[in-house]
């Protein structure tokens, strides 16, 4: 779905991704991890086509990035954006209704009416009964599934998702994350996800790469990627792999330092 | 619009020589070229006012104020700051330095009837560029400090520009123009100027408002939603430049304008450009209007420059936005 061929992204001088090349396969979840400052908010926002690659390709579907509209480009392709909406004075409705821009003229007309879509989505994120309230009233959790809901009016067939989960207790990171893999099931949706929970990460994404220092340090299924000496790698730090007792997929423990442990171990002797 | 109408007559019939509601009609409805003369019984002299004084003045006045009204609420729109208006973001008194010095030093026709206009365009234009490389720290610009930076500009400009009538040979009313603006002893020659600006930006304006709209989720969203941010900024900006510099050629400097209406309007229909936009052009002549009329009448026959009135109106409306903000009750825009 989105291919990318030895693209170099330079900011203020300074190279944050070198001469990465990687295909993401149409209708998976794709996570993208690794360490802070490693360039994975810079990756999203090239292939969200909002920044331009210093040199290299980035396609999508077939297509180069420069070739689509914005418009054009914002009917495939939609972002989920770290932190939500912010405070405004628009109703909830309002805003989810928003999602259909890019598929309006120049006078905000449509060819079909679109209201059962927007009541579709409203439903779908339990928003229905906030539909009249303005954004400014909500909760930042709130605010997180009106944007979702205005992601899903917006009808694309690849979904970004931007460290959606950051701002969000567990419950609603859950919830979230289940609701976009239950509408990507549905509709064969291809999703790339940066993530900074590699147990969110290994729970829901089909496919996992790893930045580090500027390139890819692995790519594979959670069970391919998740180990103890990658993370000791990328994340300078030690971890253990425990099998999830109900999924079966990798999950990581963190320990603190070998002689803490030992100590702590016998304290409770 | 009804109420803009209404405006229009009331402020018409208002004035420091009394001519009748009835006679200020009767003398209208005479001008009107297919109606027969023989029954008019008006002296020359009130013909006159209405006419040629009243009338324009109060067109004028109009359509300044829909400028002031329109730049405003595109300002605030594409700058996403609820304190923005064309006076506090110094665009006012830039523009008012280019039309200042070509008056002033009577290069007024050197590029013809557009000189004005344009050289205050591009003056104003400077200004804003000015203003946003004050106010802009690694990057981002902040809601107060864009402001302070407007405020700044402002205030050295005006000095400039009192500076430069003083060094011409009429001072005193002059200065008291460009700095406080007025409408005083303006003529059709000015609507012809204004109406082709507002013209071209009124539409222009309107067409960006579900742009606008998109903004308010932030610049990023709007870029995801297929909005072209960069060009959309440059444009709503120099639309809205643009109107303000044909106003303060013909005015002077008029504050708060910009800033009052627009809120106002918010409140009436809520947050959507789509109705802001066009709604702010209406508010703002009507808004004009009345300070206007107000301008006119409360010392007559002595005026009180028209910048004293919507200042007087829109500080204490200012410093009420800002306090809103400071209790972190947000949604204005």
């Amino acid at each position: 779905m989105i291919s990318v061929q030895r693209m170099s992204k330079k900011v203020n001088g300074r190279a944050v991704l070198e001469n990465l090349s990687f295909d993401l396969a149409p209708g998976c979840i794709h996570g993208i991890i690794g360490p802070n400052g490693v360039g994975k908010s810079t990756l999203l926002q090239l292939l969200s086509g909002v920044m331009k690659p210093s040199s290299g390709e980035i396609s999508l579907a077939g297509v180069n990035m420069p070739d689509y509209s914005r418009k054009a480009l914002a009917r495939r392709l939609a972002v989920l954006q770290q932190g939500g909406l912010p405070p405004a004075g628009f109703t909830v409705r309002q805003v989810v209704e928003m999602g259909r821009f890019p598929y309006q003229n120049w006078f905000g007309d449509e060819r079909e009416d679109h209201s059962s879509l927007i009541d579709f989505a409203l439903d779908s994120m339990g928003l229905t009964e906030l539909s009249n309230r303005q954004l400014d009233q909500l909760s930042g959790g709130e605010r997180q599934r009106v944007a979702l809901a205005k992601v899903m009016v917006q009808e694309p067939e690849v979904i970004l998702l931007d460290e959606p989960t950051t701002y969000l207790d567990i419950g609603y990171q859950v919830q979230l994350l289940d609701t976009v893999r239950q509408w990507q099931r549905e509709r064969g949706l291809t999703v790339v996800a940066v993530l900074h929970d590699l147990n969110l990460a290994s729970l829901y994404c089909d496919q996992i790469l790893v930045l580090h220092q500027g390139g890819i340090a692995a790519t594979g299924s959670p069970a391919e990627v998740l180990n103890a000496a990658l993370i000791r790698e990328v994340y300078q730090t030690e971890a253990s792999i425990v099998s999830h007792p109900l999924t079966g997929t990798p999950q990581v423990l963190l320990q603190p330092k070998k002689q803490e442990t030992v100590r702590l171990f016998e304290k409770v002797k | 619009m009804l109420l803009l109408a209404v405006s229009i007559v009331g402020s018409l019939s208002i004035g420091s020589s009394t001519i009748s509601f009835a006679d200020v009609w009767g003398i209208l409805w005479h001008q009107l070229p297919w109606i027969d003369d023989a029954d008019s019984h008006w002296s020359a002299g009130e013909i006159a006012i209405v006419t040629q004084v009243r009338l324009s003045r109060i067109l004028l006045g109009v359509l300044v104020g829909a400028c002031l009204g329109l730049a405003g609420a595109g300002f605030q729109g594409v700058l996403r700051n609820p304190l923005a208006d064309p006076y506090t973001l110094g665009v006012s008194s830039g523009s008012s330095v280019g039309a200042a010095f070509l008056i002033l030093f009577g290069y007024q026709a050197v590029l013809g009837e557009w000189t004005i206009p344009l050289i205050a365009f591009v003056t104003g234009t400077l200004t804003l560029l000015g203003v946003f490389f004050l106010a802009r720290s690694r990057g981002v610009m902040q809601i107060e400090t864009l402001i302070l930076s407007g405020v700044i500009i402002q205030s050295f400009l005006g000095a400039f520009v009192s500076f430069m009538v003083s060094m011409s040979d009429d001072v005193i009313n002059q200065i008291l123009f460009w700095l406080m603006g007025s409408l005083a002893m303006k003529s059709w020659a000015d609507v012809y100027v204004v109406l082709p600006c507002l013209v071209i930006g009124l539409p222009l304006l309107i067409a960006y408002g579900q742009a606008l709209n998109l903004f308010v989720l932030g610049e990023r969203h709007a870029a995801h939603l297929g909005i072209r941010v960069e060009r959309t900024k440059l444009i709503v900006l120099i639309g809205s430049t643009l109107l303000t510099a044909a106003a303060v050629s013909v005015s002077g400097v008029i504050g708060f304008v910009g800033l009052v209406v627009p809120h106002l309007i918010r409140l009436m229909v809520g947050p959507d450009y789509r109705l802001l936009i066009p709604l702010s052009a209406i508010g703002g002549g009507i808004f004009i209007l009345w300070s206007d009329t107000i301008a006119r009448i409360a010392l007559a026959p002595k005026e009180i420059p028209l910048g004293v009135v919507t200042a007087l109106l829109g500080a204490p409306f200012f410093a009420y936005l800002l306090y809103r903000r400071k209790k972190g009750q947000e949604g204005f825009l």
